[in-house]
């Protein structure tokens, strides 16, 4: 089998365990309410920490670049409440423009 | 029963609907991992299975990153591996509002994909089952027919991030993050803010994937402290 094939089998596996993982072993049962707590808190946290790595992070390394213009739209859509999707679409509108012009 | 969301075919519906929009972004995404694929002599079955079997974006850029750098068959792994490794805690959040036993659960947990779980996260640490696998449906299918198209010679999206398709994500969850906190209290914002500070503090150090395991973990950790009740 050549790297390919096992890289991809490999992957697979991992992901699919790594999905498979947390049903599996905390589903269905009644958990202390510290475990809640710190459920009920990984939302924000894995939200606001990919907003972070896919906005600035490239290579490993920090950037500024048109992306971060693009969540800036985002965050004043949102706070003039804009819908959601609008304001997404709006990003993505801004970002290509910065790229084209910039 | 724990799920109060059992909405029967209407959540399923409700969640493809929602899905639909982003299932265009993942479809342009997959065409443009299906032209690396083949700029990188991957040839066609390989590329296409990959994208049925493992079906995410992440850990199948992160291979053809590494192999197509000359990087080792363990390196490829491990990247893609450590990149998943947030779909740990995205799992465990889910896991109290699927259902059936364990071998149903750990296939529903592979309906997970990072916008499928934003879009059915209802706030206060609760999830809409149904709503998470409708919308992902929609993503599958883009993402292995786009993955086709892109193999087969489609090249329709001539270039993802020209057309700023890549900022899409961070909108995304930015927005729904504003959806989170304001439902979500002090708590959910010290969380956040905290998460966001490691992560940025570890993207220079630590290999892609690192930081959101990291961070997320460690602020959702703060949820032990001060329960005063």
């Amino acid at each position: 089998m050549s790297a390919l094939w096992v890289a991809i089998v490999a992957v697979t596996l991992a992901s699919a365990a790594i999905k498979a993982a947390g049903p599996v072993l905390v589903g269905g049962r009644e958990l202390p309410p510290q475990v809640n707590a710190v459920i009920a808190l990984l939302a924000p946290a894995l939200l606001a920490a990919l907003v972070v790595t896919e906005t600035f992070g490239e290579d490993g390394h920090l950037v500024l670049d048109e992306r971060a213009l693009g969540v800036g739209v985002v965050a004043v859509a949102l706070a003039l409440r804009a819908p959601v999707l609008l304001a997404v679409a709006l990003a993505a509108l801004v970002t290509a423009l910065a790229r084209l012009f910039g | 029963m724990r799920n109060e969301a059992g909405r029967g075919g209407g959540g399923y519906l409700a969640g493809a609907r929602a899905g639909l929009p982003f299932a265009l972004v993942v479809g342009a995404v997959a065409i443009s991992f299906g032209v690396l694929a083949r700029s990188l002599g991957w040839g066609v079955l390989a590329p296409i299975v990959f994208s049925v079997i493992t079906f995410s974006a992440s850990a199948q850029f992160a291979v053809a990153a590494v192999l197509g750098a000359g990087g080792g068959v363990f390196a490829a792994i491990a990247a893609a591996v450590l990149l998943n490794a947030r779909f740990l805690p995205m799992g465990v959040a889910v896991a109290p509002f699927l259902k059936g036993g364990p071998l149903r659960r750990a296939l529903e947990g592979q309906a997970v994909v990072d916008t499928s779980w934003a879009l059915a996260n209802r706030g206060g640490g609760r999830f809409d089952r149904e709503y998470m696998i409708g919308a992902t449906i929609p993503q599958a299918v883009a993402w292995i027919g786009g993955t086709a198209l892109g193999v087969l010679g489609g090249d329709v999206v001539s270039d993802v991030e020209r057309l700023g398709l890549d900022v899409i994500f961070p909108a995304f969850f930015l927005a729904l993050l504003v959806v989170e906190l304001r439902s979500g209290g002090k708590r959910a914002i010290v969380a956040a803010a905290t998460a966001a500070a490691l992560a940025a503090a570890l993207v220079p150090f630590a290999t892609p994937g690192v930081p959101v395991l990291a961070a997320s973990c460690v602020a959702a950790l703060l949820g032990l402290r001060g329960r005063s009740s």
